[in-house]
């Protein structure tokens, strides 16, 4: 095993040894299933959202609408829990002075906290996903699934359009998540981080529905995480797609750039 | 580079804006050394340790550690050297056997059992499994130590390792560094007893405000203050008339019925023939040893801490 390797495996045994990690990840597996049990319980649905009037038509619907409603704050809150606590938290215990004072630079100790994070966003994307199919699937059958242009697609099809779906959607949140690190970095200080990594999401929410801004609004993080509408229409639009993921590239790089350089040259003073 | 020096430091500056808490450091520690660091808080002791171990830039000059510098070489320049600076800090979710297990791995990956012997070295194998969380003070003493030692240093760096230990704890981490310097290992301790300095220490060096205002060989320290001596003598005004009178004796000075004055051995000796041949009585002549604490205060103008202790002086 390599020296990152090794790294990055300890991170993530680290953040499978704090309770945030878990509050982000059941926050995620619940939504769907408490999503699917209400609407079980109750007549009518959110008709006015993509994929919406077919969420009882099947389950392959159900992960599609959750995406949407938790793209808004849930899902960019619970990836900062953890992202924006990745780098502070070595503050907050002092335990930065102890891992760097060891054999590994400290730009493989960044990258493994890089890749860590980025492993905790695409589980808590793709768990939230499959548990939203499997929750619909027991409540209403794994059918075909109307697309957004309105033809029907197999079930078989709908599946790998989901996880491309995921894919991208995972995109903008990776993009969140650096901004978290890189808040993390400078700051020191995990609550601080937390939240202006939020206000940073809303803030790109905020300025996608304000009038006047129609011009820079496909270029707005929080546009990105509509850009898997793409893969659901009749002939598939790659253009969102195509956007989504160089723009997610300059939203992921650029953060992380100045939180690489801030965490290769800083000073640790008692942390 | 096996010539070099364990720690080497050349016009070593620290700033933070107008205030500098390094001032042109030069230190040499020596291998086999168990090189005592002294100074009072916010001498600038433990932000020499950040310099040398890479964790903050200098903001001029160089401190290398077997002849590599951090800032130049980075985590290679830490081969073979191990330590911690103020506390060392663990993760309080880990146990302490998973804590080690981490920081070896951001090593070499070592076996078992050589966690298991460092654990048995510190005593802390029974509570390996408990969180890190639970442990006292103490005990991550004792944790950091046997993080250091699963390196296998050539050198280890040491901030105040028996800062908040009980007399017992204190007693066996001494012990402890007696045990590793006796086995080849080169220590740099910065301690805050002064009386443990001068237990364990070959070589001192006092940090003021910054700047280092004495390093060299402990036993030179203390045998500079051996040249003070004390006369008790039956008829003082005719001594002291004697001691004036003799070449070599300075500082000369009365303190109610003893004389104090300083000089080498050999005029000493002298003196005892001229006070006789005086007809001079005298009840007792006897060199007066400064401990390294009057020296430190001395040297330091009698700065102290906050954690200044009846029968120790916290640096």
């Amino acid at each position: 095993m390599t020296a990152l390797a090794r790294v990055y495996r300890w991170e993530i045994a680290k953040l499978l040894a704090q309770k945030r990690t878990y509050l982000g990840l059941g926050t995620a597996i619940a939504v769907p299933i408490v999503f699917v049990v209400v609407l079980v319980l109750q007549r009518g649905g959110p008709n006015d959202v993509p994929l919406g009037r077919y969420i009882r038509d099947t389950g392959l619907a159900v992960p599609f609408v959750v995406l949407f409603f938790m793209s808004i704050w849930g899902l960019p809150l619970i990836t900062a829990l953890v992202a924006g606590d990745i780098v502070a938290s070595e503050t907050h215990n002092g335990t930065l002075k102890t891992i760097l004072t060891r054999s590994r630079e400290r730009g493989e100790v960044f990258a493994g906290k890089t890749l860590a994070t980025a492993t905790y966003t695409l589980v808590l994307v793709f768990a939230m996903g499959l548990v939203g199919l499997v929750a619909g699937s027991v409540a209403w059958g794994f059918h075909p699934l109307t697309s957004l242009s309105g033809t029907k697609v197999s079930a078989g099809h709908g599946l790998v359009l989901l996880l491309a779906s995921l894919a991208v959607y995972a995109l903008p949140l990776a993009g969140i998540a650096a901004f978290a690190v890189l808040l993390s970095t400078v700051t020191r200080n995990s609550a601080a981080s937390v939240v202006g990594a939020l206000m940073w999401a809303l803030l790109m929410q905020l300025l996608g529905v304000l009038p006047g801004t129609e011009g820079i609004r496909p270029y707005l993080l929080g546009t990105q995480f509509e850009a898997w509408h793409g893969f659901l229409r009749t002939p598939a639009d790659w253009a969102p797609v195509i956007r989504a993921i160089w723009l997610c590239a300059l939203y992921i790089g650029l953060p992380l750039i100045g939180a690489c350089l801030v965490f290769l040259r800083r000073d640790v003073a008692g942390e | 580079m096996s010539d070099a020096p364990p720690v080497e430091t050349r016009g070593l500056v620290k700033r933070y804006g107008e205030i500098v808490a390094v001032d042109h450091v030069d230190l040499s520690v020596e291998p086999g050394d168990v090189f005592g660091y002294l100074g009072p808080n916010g001498a600038g002791k433990t932000t020499s340790l950040r310099i040398m171990l890479g964790l903050i830039r200098p903001t001029a000059g160089s401190a290398r550690l077997h002849g590599r510098d951090p800032l130049i070489d980075g985590a290679k320049a830490l081969e073979g050297v191990a330590g911690f600076v103020e506390a060392p800090r663990f993760y309080p979710y880990l146990s302490g056997r998973r804590n080690l297990r981490l920081l070896a791995d951001y090593d070499e990956p070592v076996s078992r059992a050589r966690i298991d012997e460092v654990l048995e070295l510190v005593e802390l194998r029974d509570r390996a499994k408990d969180r890190v969380g639970g442990y006292s003070h103490g005990m991550r003493q004792r944790l950091g130590i046997a993080a250091a030692l699963l390196r296998a240093p050539r050198l280890l760096l040491l901030d105040e390792p028996t800062t908040g230990l009980d007399p017992a704890g204190m007693r066996d981490m001494r012990e402890l560094v007696r045990r590793l310097a006796g086995e080849g290992i080169t220590i740099l301790l910065s301690s805050h007893l002064l009386h443990e300095v001068e237990e364990l220490c070959n070589r001192v060096a006092i940090i003021r405000r910054g700047a280092i205002v004495y390093q060299g060989r402990l036993r030179e320290l203390l045998s500079r203050a051996a040249s003070t001596y004390r006369l008790n003598a039956l008829e003082p005004e005719r001594a002291r008339a004697v001691l004036l009178a003799h070449s070599g004796v300075g500082g000369v000075r009365l303190d109610g019925s003893a004389l104090r004055f300083s000089a080498e051995e050999e005029v000493v000796a002298a003196l005892t023939v001229a006070l006789g041949q005086a007809r001079v009585a005298f009840t007792a002549l006897v060199p007066e040893t400064a401990t390294l604490e009057e020296l430190f205060l001395g040297m330091t103008d009698g700065e102290s801490s906050d954690h200044d202790r009846p029968a120790a002086v916290a640096v």
